[in-house]
């Protein structure tokens, strides 16, 4: 049996972080919100960096509970879509170079979402995750949570459906 | 508690525009009642959720109606003195058409010594088919033992 030896380290993580920046770039909400993601392997960790326009009480001072529900939403959303292209660019049947708005898997749309306030956000950077519990052909599931200062302290979670883009 | 319509729409409408997230989505109060609150938001370019269409992001839509939300909670009769959202629940029926402003209208249809229940509709200039609903627990402070909900 023939080997192929192993892809260069930089190849991969090129053809990957390419692959993500195709994904998340340009979406204006997002970078007014100023959500960056990092990934490890197929792993998507959400960042909100923060900033004053993210505060809804001035007076404790908090982040606004629509700030949570957005980051929490696009969290969920972004691991769904990247889910998608990861196996596309992985398998071969997307390049990685090529990515370009018309030649992108469209995205999911959300049909609902719920959000669960387990304490108020602190004025200071946020994390999340999520994790796509059920994607079908037309339907998804995703389950997000998102904390600050301690992984195990969750201040919001939450749960999304989505409907998933017809094949073209 | 205050009963002049102007006056209570007036003292609303300062507490809201002066939260900086309200003012960075420009968010305005358009009316408030007893229970009951609609506010608006503009169409912005930093709004847009999908550049291919330019229909804004869902979280922005959350943003407004988490906010007449809570200011539905806060112009009960019954006179919180501070509210927090619990749980939101947002059903998105279509995209808001680009351009056009999203107006949410929220009522506190029940409300006890500890939590506020709230629903929320959102449209934008087409007020016939909703942009999207809502419906969410607020918590509650400052309810008197004796008030009657």
């Amino acid at each position: 049996m023939k080997r192929h030896p192993p892809e260069p380290v930089q190849v991969i993580k090129e053809r990957r972080d390419k692959a993500l920046r195709a994904l998340v770039h340009g979406i204006p909400y997002v970078q007014f919100l100023k959500i960056s993601f990092e990934r490890h392997g197929d792993e998507l960790t959400s960042v909100l960096a923060f900033h004053d326009d993210l505060i809804g009480n001035p007076a404790l001072p908090a982040l606004h509970g629509g700030v949570t529900a957005a980051f929490l939403e696009t969290a969920a959303l972004i691991e769904l879509g990247w889910q998608t292209l990861w196996e596309e660019v992985e398998s071969g049947r997307l390049d990685a170079d090529k990515l370009s708005p018309d030649t992108m898997p469209r995205m999911p749309k959300t049909i609902d979402f719920t959000v669960d306030y387990l304490r108020s956000g602190l004025p200071r950077d946020a994390y999340a995750r999520a994790r796509v519990n059920r994607s079908g052909r037309r339907y998804a599931s995703v389950h997000v949570e998102a904390w600050q200062d301690n992984r195990a302290r969750p201040f919001a979670q939450g749960t999304g459906h989505f409907l998933m883009p017809s094949p073209a | 508690m205050n009963t002049d319509p102007d006056k209570r729409r007036q003292l609303a409408r300062q507490f809201i525009e002066a939260l900086p997230h309200c003012r960075a989505l420009d968010m305005t109060l358009v009316n408030v009642g007893f229970g009951e609150a609609t506010m608006s938001m503009p169409y912005a370019d930093k709004l847009i959720g999908d550049p291919a269409t330019g229909v804004i992001h869902g979280g922005a839509v959350s943003a407004l109606m988490d906010t007449c939300g809570g200011t539905a909670v806060m112009s009960h009769p019954s006179g919180p003195a501070t509210t927090a959202t619990l749980d939101l629940r947002i059903d998105y029926m279509r995209g808001a058409t680009p351009g056009q402003t999203i107006t949410a209208t929220a009522t506190c249809y029940h409300l006890t010594r500890s939590v506020a229940f709230v629903r929320a509709v959102a449209t934008d200039e087409d007020t016939e088919n909703p942009v999207a609903t809502a419906t969410g627990a607020f918590t509650v402070q400052g309810i008197s033992k004796g008030t009657k909900t």
